[in-house]
């Protein structure tokens, strides 16, 4: 529970020029101030609809995003004060798994030259050496090393979602950031995929971050749980006490909009939200939720809500709970 | 052939039955071989009522509604055989010109990506209007108040507005409103196919659309035909649930049935799958399905799931198993349904 933190983010801002309607220019804050720690061997799950910054709140803290404000720390480095040579070093410990494997996937480059990229940019390892190392990862995420010479396209979905774990995990890596890893993927190599990475966190004592629209997926894999709307944490928690005490009325709506799987529980569902999500770029003054509210109180159009912590380790910005 | 005799009986069904399919079965003669897509499907949806096609991508279920509306590109699809019985008419024997008067008017459909359904450069008013003036004797004046009205009924906010919006201007949710405002306006809505119809929404506005598509459907008596592969929608949403597998039914039944008692041992590794199955409060793993769906075009006579089933014997890779009732509005195909249940 208690490990060392391998990752913080300190009001860290990510902000996109855009071009609006009428070709004014405009910002869209992706990710407003934004505050994490994320300790060793946790699974930081993180939820929240389109737009709302969690994509690239992950991209940010790998630095694969330039930031606005703010720093983040990896080990106690902020690494966006690094040379790119520094960086270098550093990537080869925190990595990616993307959503879709056939478009992060070069389409014309063989399995095995694919997962030999990253030892030839780090200049790791004699040729043979590589090649065994290959074999072994090939098996570990359960691809047949004689498909080494294949192409994306001659594999499942599940199976070239194995190819992007497999090319994230060569480095041998502590930190990964799953952006919707299992998202377009069918129910039953989902759950082959979610296994998969479980077994590879204990084996290799890896930390996740773990973004997913999916709550019923956060909710299984997580050891904590954070919850975004329009480029804000709304609430984060350890899971036990946000599954059983969510607080922010955005976090109830958005677990209550969840289908459930008994059909014998349909009835007994509560009301579902009203309104669309708005525009991250010019988003509601005051509280970005409160137009959808249905404990909306006069100050939430004004001001932002602070995060509090309501319990221990339960922080949550809302006006409701700003004594 | 029986024929007088049957279509008696279908026209008696048909008071209570809006869509019945019998033995249907789709190939597509492709360079590679012959892709058996649905095999012998028989369902029906009873007036007002919904049904879920519940399956995981090639499992031949938009296949199916495809084949409802005749839009399967043909060649190289091709009807095999089997009978769509559509209130008391064969749909597989009407011409493409009487099909016209069917698509869209009588049986609509909705996509899981609405930008592609709706035409980029008309309003959306003046699209929901254009059915109106099709089909009813309006003026376009009137036509573009009864779209309003519509676009009002389906819960767009400020629908005056909204009508003169293009698609690129509406959210996702609000385009798949409007395709709902189109499907009711036409005079006469029977059945409408729901093709994965919230995947790409939100899951906030997709509680939304569901809860607008059931209650307009009770209201106007509309029967729906719900596909998808989320389990979830289907509790929330469906009164019957087919489950297929590699082109064939494996498993049917009402939705309580269902999800109490699922019986397949597809439908089972299904629910299994679900990270949110009670049973996983606390667990690290998932009991997963081994395994791959297999490929359409190697695909023998014998039971598709057979590769991928513990409790699979030698009868499996010889015949398909025939349909076994576990009680009145529930039956299963599977030669080993005792064993299963014993080990449950």
């Amino acid at each position: 529970m208690n490990g060392d933190i391998v990752l913080k983010a300190d009001r860290l801002h990510t902000v996109f020029e855009v071009k609006s309607q009428h070709q004014e220019k405009a910002l869209l804050r992706a990710v407003n101030d934004v505050s994490l720690t994320i300790r060793e061997g946790d699974v930081l799950g993180v939820v929240g609809e389109s737009g709302c910054g969690k994509s690239t709140l992950g991209r940010t803290i790998l630095r694969l995003e330039e930031k606005a404000a703010g720093e983040v720390l990896y080990r106690g480095t902020d690494i966006f004060s690094l040379h790119h040579k520094e960086m270098k070093q550093y990537r080869k410990k925190m990595q990616m798994i993307f959503q879709d494997p056939s478009s992060s996937l070069n389409p014309r480059k063989k399995v095995i030259s694919l997962l030999k990229q990253p030892y030839k940019i780090h200049k790791m390892g004699s040729d043979a050496e590589i090649q065994e190392r290959l074999e072994s990862l090939m098996q570990e995420v359960g691809l047949n090393p004689r498909h080494q010479r294949r192409f994306p396209h001659q594999f499942s979905g599940g199976q070239r979602q194995r190819i992007g774990i497999a090319r994230a995990l060569a480095l041998n890596p502590e930190f990964i950031v799953c952006d919707e890893a299992v998202s377009a993927l069918d129910v039953s190599v989902q759950a082959q995929i979610l296994n998969l990475l479980l077994d590879l966190q204990q084996k290799h004592k890896l930390t996740y971050m773990f973004i997913s629209h999916d709550l019923s997926v956060v909710e299984f894999i997580s050891t904590r749980i954070m919850v975004m709307y329009l480029g804000k944490i709304v609430e984060l928690a350890d899971k036990p006490e946000l599954m059983a005490n969510p607080l922010h009325p955005y976090t109830k709506t958005l677990f209550a909009a969840y289908p459930v799987n008994d059909p014998a529980k349909r009835e007994q569902k509560k009301r579902v939200v009203m309104g669309d999500v708005p525009s991250p770029i010019n988003p509601p003054p005051g509280c970005h939720f409160h137009p959808r509210c249905p404990y909306k109180m006069p100050i939430c159009e004004e001001k932002y809500p602070e995060i509090t912590e309501a319990a221990p380790g339960h922080q949550v910005a809302c006006h409701l709970f700003n004594k | 052939m029986q024929t007088t005799e049957k279509q008696t009986t279908d026209k008696q069904n048909s008071a209570e039955t809006m869509i019945e399919i019998k033995g249907l079965s789709v190939n597509f003669n492709t360079q590679r071989g012959v892709v058996k897509a649905v095999r012998n499907l028989s369902f029906s949806i009873p007036n007002g009522k919904t049904l879920a096609l519940v399956g995981e991508s090639g499992c031949g279920k938009s296949v199916t509604a495809h084949s409802i509306n005749q839009l399967l590109p043909m060649p190289p699809g091709e009807i095999v055989s089997g009978e769509i019985w559509f209130r008391g008419e064969d749909l597989l024997k009407k011409s493409e010109k009487e099909m016209q008067k069917i698509r869209g008017v009588k049986i609509s459909m909705i996509f899981q990506e609405p930008m592609t359904s709706l035409n980029p450069v008309f309003s959306v008013g003046r699209q929901i209007a254009d059915v109106f003036l099709t089909h009813h004797a309006l003026s376009k004046a009137e036509a573009w108040e009864r779209a309003v009205e519509l676009l009002n009924l389906v819960k767009i906010p400020s629908p005056a507005k909204r009508a003169e919006s293009y698609p690129h201007q509406l959210s996702g949710g609000m385009r798949q409103r409007a395709m709902i405002a189109m499907a009711l306006a036409s005079p006469d809505p029977g059945l409408m196919i729901a093709d994965e119809p919230t995947t790409a929404l939100d899951v906030t506005i997709q509680a939304q659309i569901l809860d607008l598509m059931v209650s307009l459907q009770q209201r106007i008596g509309m029967s729906l035909l719900l596909i998808t592969h989320d389990m979830g929608v289907v509790a929330e949403t469906a009164d019957h649930v087919v489950v297929m597998y590699a082109g064939r039914k494996v498993e049917e039944g009402d939705v309580f049935s269902l999800f109490r008692e699922p019986s397949h041992p597809y439908t089972l590794g299904l629910m299994n799958s679900l990270p949110s199955n009670e049973k996983y409060r606390g667990a690290s793993r998932l009991e997963a399905i081994p395994g791959t769906v297999p490929d359409l075009l190697s695909i023998g006579e014998g039971c598709p799931f057979m590769n991928r089933c513990r409790y699979a014997t030698e009868i499996c890779g010889k015949e398909f198993p025939d349909e076994t009732r576990l009680s009145e509005n529930h039956s299963a195909w599977c030669h080993n349904l005792s064993a299963v249940k014993e080990s449950k």
